[in-house]
C-alpha cells in the first residue's frame, strides 16, 4: 500500500532545498517563552510534524506560521519569501483549526467557498472546485448541510476541505485528529496522509499523540518548553533518541545511568550500577571520558531466557515480578538482583508457548546493536 | 448493591425527579401569576374602556357590562373609539411619527451601541468589568432626573451653548430644547443600555477563532466583520432593536420634557386623551392600537428570524 507511514518514511530521500525555514524564532507573552529560538526547515511536499506535551508550545509555534502571532525575534521564510510581518489573510497558508472553526451559519458549501470567494474567484470554478474538493473528501450529498447537522468526524472533513480547497503553499493541522474516537482517529490517519500524497500539499502537523506522529510523519519535531530537542524520521527519533527526554516521550523505554568504561571507535562499554554490570554496545560515542551517560533500551530489544545464553556480555540474571499479557505481545516486569525492575516485551509468536510465570528466574538479554546511549 | 436497595433507590429517584419537577413549576407560575396579575388584568380593563362610551362621572365611562331593570344582562361594545381613532389624521400622524422617531432612535442607538459593545467585549479582562458598570451605571438614578438633567444642559444659557459660545462657534445662544434634537438626543441616551447588553452578550459569545478562521482564509478584517461578526450577533441585534423600538415607540416624558409643541407622538396623544380631555375610551382606544401594532412587528420579527434559521 503506498500510503503505508512506515514504508513512506524508509523510503523518503534526504529532505531537498527548504520549503519552510524558520530561523531562530521566539515568542515570549510578557515573561514566559512560549518559544524559544527554533530554527527548522521543511522541504517541499513533506508532512512534519510538531510532537510535544500540553503547553510545550506547539500550537504557538503553528500560529506564527500562519499569521496570527507576531514573532518576538527571529523570522519565517515559505518558498524564499520572508513572511514574518505578513498578515495572515495575505499568507499562502492555510490553517485547521483545533475546533475546526466552521462557520456556523454556513453552509459546508458556503463554508469550504469562502476561502475561493475572497480571492475572487470566478463563480464556476468556485462550484467545480467545492464540489470537487467535497468529493475528495467524501462530503458529496452534505453540500447544503450547516455544520451543527454533521458528526464530528465530517465537521473535520469539511474543516480539511476548507483548507485544502485554496491550494495553499502549506497546510497547518493543529491537532486535526484530536477530537475523533480511536477508531476513526486510526481510519483518518491513513487517508490524511493519502489525500497529502495526491495534492502534494506540504502538511505541518501538531499533535501531542507519539503514535499519530509516528503514524503521519515523514520527519518529526520533538518539542519540549518552548525548545525543539531532536528533528528527524520517526526511525531515527525511536531508534536513536538523543536525549533522555526524547527516548523516554517516544514509546516505552527503560532508561539507565552509567559511566564510560572502554571508549573505542567501534564499541564502548558503559558501567551501569543500577543494572548490576556493563552494556556493550557496538557503536563508538563522542562524549568526554568520565561524562555521566545514560542508557536506553526500548522493551521490545530485550529478551527473555530460562538457560543463561551464550553470549559474553548484555546478559543479566533476575525474576519475574509481572506479566501483562496484551494479545499481540506480553509485557513483562523483571526485578534485578540490585532491585532494578526493567520492562521486557516478547511478541507472541507462538500460541500460549514459552510463556514466562511470575517469580520465574529468568535470564535477560539484548543484541550489542540494542543500546542507545544518551548524554543528556 | 442487591435487588432491594436498588428498587428502594430508583423509587427515591423518582420521589426526587417529581418532587423537583414540583419546584419547576413554582419557579415558572411565580413570574406567570405576576404577569397575570400586572399585565394581563390592566390590559383587560384598558380594552374594556376602549370598548366604553364616555360620560360625566367618576370613572368617566359609561359600564360596558350592565344589569338592566329587566333582568338582562347587557353587553354594549362602542366601537366608535376606534373608528374616531382611525378617522382623525391627528392620531395617524401621531402613530407614523411615534414609528418614526422610534425607528431612527432605534438605529442611531444600534449604531452607537455596536462598537460600543464591541469594545466592551474585546476589552482586557479588568477593564470589561470597569466598563459594563459604566453602561449600566445610569440605571443608579432616577430616569426622570436624568431628562431633567438634559434640560439644563441643552438649555440657553446651559453648559452647551457655554462652550459653543466660548469656542466662538456660535454668537448667540442655540436653540436645542424643543427640537427634535433634543427628543433624539433623549432617546438615545434613555434607550442605549438596552441596546448594549444585549449587544454585548452576543458579541462576547462569538468564537474569535471564526475570525482568525476568516482572516486564513483570506478575508480582511473589516469583510470579515460583515460576513462573520454581524451574522452571527444577529440575535443580539434583533434583541436590543427590539427592546429600544418598543418602549420609544409609546415614550412620553421624552417627547413631553425635551420636545417642542409640535413634536407629535401617541405617548403624549394619550396623555392629553386621558388627562387633558378626560376621554378614557379614545385614550385606551390608541392604546390598544399601539399595542397591536408593536405586537404585529414583534411578530413579524420573529417570523424573518425562524424562517432564516430553517435556511
Ligand atoms: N496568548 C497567550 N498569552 C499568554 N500565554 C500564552 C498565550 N498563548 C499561549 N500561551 C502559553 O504558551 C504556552 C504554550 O502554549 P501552546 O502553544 O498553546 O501549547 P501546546 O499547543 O503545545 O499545548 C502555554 O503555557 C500557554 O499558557
Ligand atoms: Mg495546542
Amino acid at each position: 500500500m503506498s500510503t503505508d507511514p512506515a514504508a513512506r518514511a524508509a523510503t523518503t530521500p534526504s529532505p531537498p532545498a527548504p520549503y519552510v525555514r524558520i530561523e531562530r524564532l521566539t515568542k515570549r507573552f510578557g515573561d514566559f517563552v512560549a518559544v524559544r529560538q527554533v530554527s527548522l526547515e521543511i522541504a517541499r511536499g513533506e508532512i512534519f510534524c510538531l510532537l510535544g506535551g500540553s503547553g510545550c508550545g506547539k500550537t504557538t509555534l503553528l500560529r506564527m506560521l500562519a499569521g496570527f502571532e507576531t514573532p518576538t525575534e527571529g523570522s519565517i521564510y515559505i518558498d524564499g519569501v520572508d513572511v514574518t510581518g505578513v498578515p495572515p489573510y495575505e499568507r499562502p497558508v492555510n490553517m485547521m483549526f483545533q475546533s475546526y472553526a466552521l462557520f456556523p451559519h454556513m453552509t459546508v458549501e458556503q463554508n469550504v467557498a469562502f476561502g475561493l470567494r475572497q480571492d475572487g474567484t470566478p463563480r464556476a470554478e468556485i462550484e467545480t472546485r467545492v464540489e470537487e474538493m467535497l468529493s475528495l473528501v467524501k462530503l458529496d450529498g452534505y453540500a447544503k448541510r450547516k455544520p451543527h447537522q454533521l458528526s464530528g468526524g465530517q465537521r473535520q472533513r469539511v474543516a480539511l476541505a476548507r483548507a485544502l480547497v485554496k491550494r495553499p503553499k502549506l497546510l497547518l493541522l493543529d491537532e486535526p485528529l484530536g477530537a475523533l474516537d480511536k477508531k476513526l482517529r486510526e481510519h483518518t490517519q491513513f487517508e490524511l496522509v493519502g489525500l497529502q500524497e495526491r495534492l502534494g500539499v506540504t502538511f505541518v502537523i501538531v499533535t501531542h499523540d507519539q503514535e499519530e506522529a509516528m503514524t503521519l510523519a515523514s520527519r518529526i519535531g520533538v518539542m519540549r518548553a518552548g525548545e525543539i530537542l531532536q528533528v528527524g524520521s520517526p526511525t531515527d527519533i525511536y531508534e536513536y533518541p538523543n536525549s533522555r527526554f526524547v527516548a523516554d516521550f517516544i514509546g516505552s523505554v527503560n532508561l539507565v545511568e552509567g559511566k564510560l568504561v572502554e571508549d573505542e571507535p567501534d564499541h564502548v562499554r558503559i558501567d551501569c550500577p543500577q543494572l548490576g554490570g556493563t552494556v556493550y554496545v557496538d557503536h563508538g560515542v563522542s562524549s568526554p571520558p568520565d561524562a555521566q551517560l545514560s542508557v536506553a533500551i526500548r522493551p521490545e530489544k530485550l529478551q527473555l531466557a530460562r538457560e543463561r545464553p551464550e553470549q559474553p556480555d548484555n546478559v543479566l540474571a533476575g525474576t519475574v515480578t509481572g506479566i501483562a499479557y496484551l494479545g499481540d505481545a506480553t509485557r513483562y516486569l523483571v526485578r534485578l538482583s540490585t532491585g532494578f525492575v526493567l520492562r521486557v516485551t516478547m511478541p507472541n509468536v507462538y500460541r500460549r508457548e514459552e510463556q514466562f510465570e511470575q517469580g520465574q528466574p529468568v535470564w535477560v538479554h539484548w543484541h550489542a546493536s540494542a543500546a542507545v546511549v544518551v548524554m543528556r | 448493591m442487591n435487588a432491594a436497595t436498588e428498587r428502594l433507590a430508583v423509587r427515591l429517584r423518582g420521589l426526587g425527579a417529581a418532587r423537583s419537577q414540583f419546584g419547576r413549576a413554582c419557579v415558572i407560575l411565580v413570574p406567570y401569576l405576576w404577569l397575570a396579575v400586572f399585565f394581563l388584568v390592566p390590559f383587560l380593563i384598558v380594552l374594556k374602556i376602549a370598548f366604553a362610551n364616555i360620560q360625566l362621572s367618576m370613572p368617566p365611562v359609561e359600564p360596558v357590562v350592565t344589569w338592566t331593570a329587566d333582568k338582562v344582562l347587557q353587553l354594549r361594545l362602542h366601537f366608535s373609539n376606534f373608528s374616531f381613532v382611525f378617522g382623525d389624521d391627528l392620531y395617524i400622524a401621531a402613530f407614523l411619527n411615534s414609528l418614526k422617531v422610534a425607528g431612527i432612535s432605534t438605529v442611531l442607538a444600534l449604531l452607537l451601541g455596536y462598537p460600543m459593545a464591541y469594545g466592551i467585549a474585546r476589552a482586557p479582562g479588568a477593564w470589561r468589568n470597569v466598563l459594563f458598570l459604566l453602561v449600566v451605571l445610569p440605571f443608579f438614578t432616577s430616569f426622570l432626573l436624568r431628562v431633567y438633567a438634559w434640560l439644563g444642559l441643552l438649555g440657553r444659557s446651559g453648559p452647551i451653548n457655554d462652550l459653543l459660545l466660548a469656542l466662538g462657534i456660535v454668537h448667540e445662544p442655540l436653540q436645542l430644547l424643543q427640537t427634535d434634537f433634543a427628543v433624539y438626543l433623549g432617546m438615545v441616551y434613555s434607550y442605549l443600555p438596552f441596546m448594549v447588553l444585549p449587544l454585548y452578550s452576543a458579541i462576547e459569545k462569538l468564537d474569535l477563532t471564526l475570525l482568525e478562521a476568516a482572516a486564513d482564509l483570506g478575508c480582511r478584517p473589516t469583510k470579515a466583520f460583515f460576513t462573520i461578526t454581524l451574522p452571527l450577533t444577529k440575535e443580539g441585534i434583533f434583541a436590543g432593536c427590539l427592546l429600544v423600538f418598543i418602549p420609544a415607540v409609546g415614550e412620553y416624558v421624552i417627547p413631553a420634557l425635551l420636545g417642542g409643541p409640535d413634536t407629535l407622538m401617541i405617548g403624549r396623544v394619550v396623555w392629553d386623551e386621558f388627562f387633558g380631555n378626560r376621554d378614557w375610551p379614545v385614550a385606551s382606544a390608541l392604546a390598544i392600537v399601539l399595542l397591536a401594532i408593536l405586537t404585529g412587528f414583534v411578530l413579524l420579527l420573529q417570523r424573518v428570524q425562524s424562517r432564516e434559521e430553517e435556511a
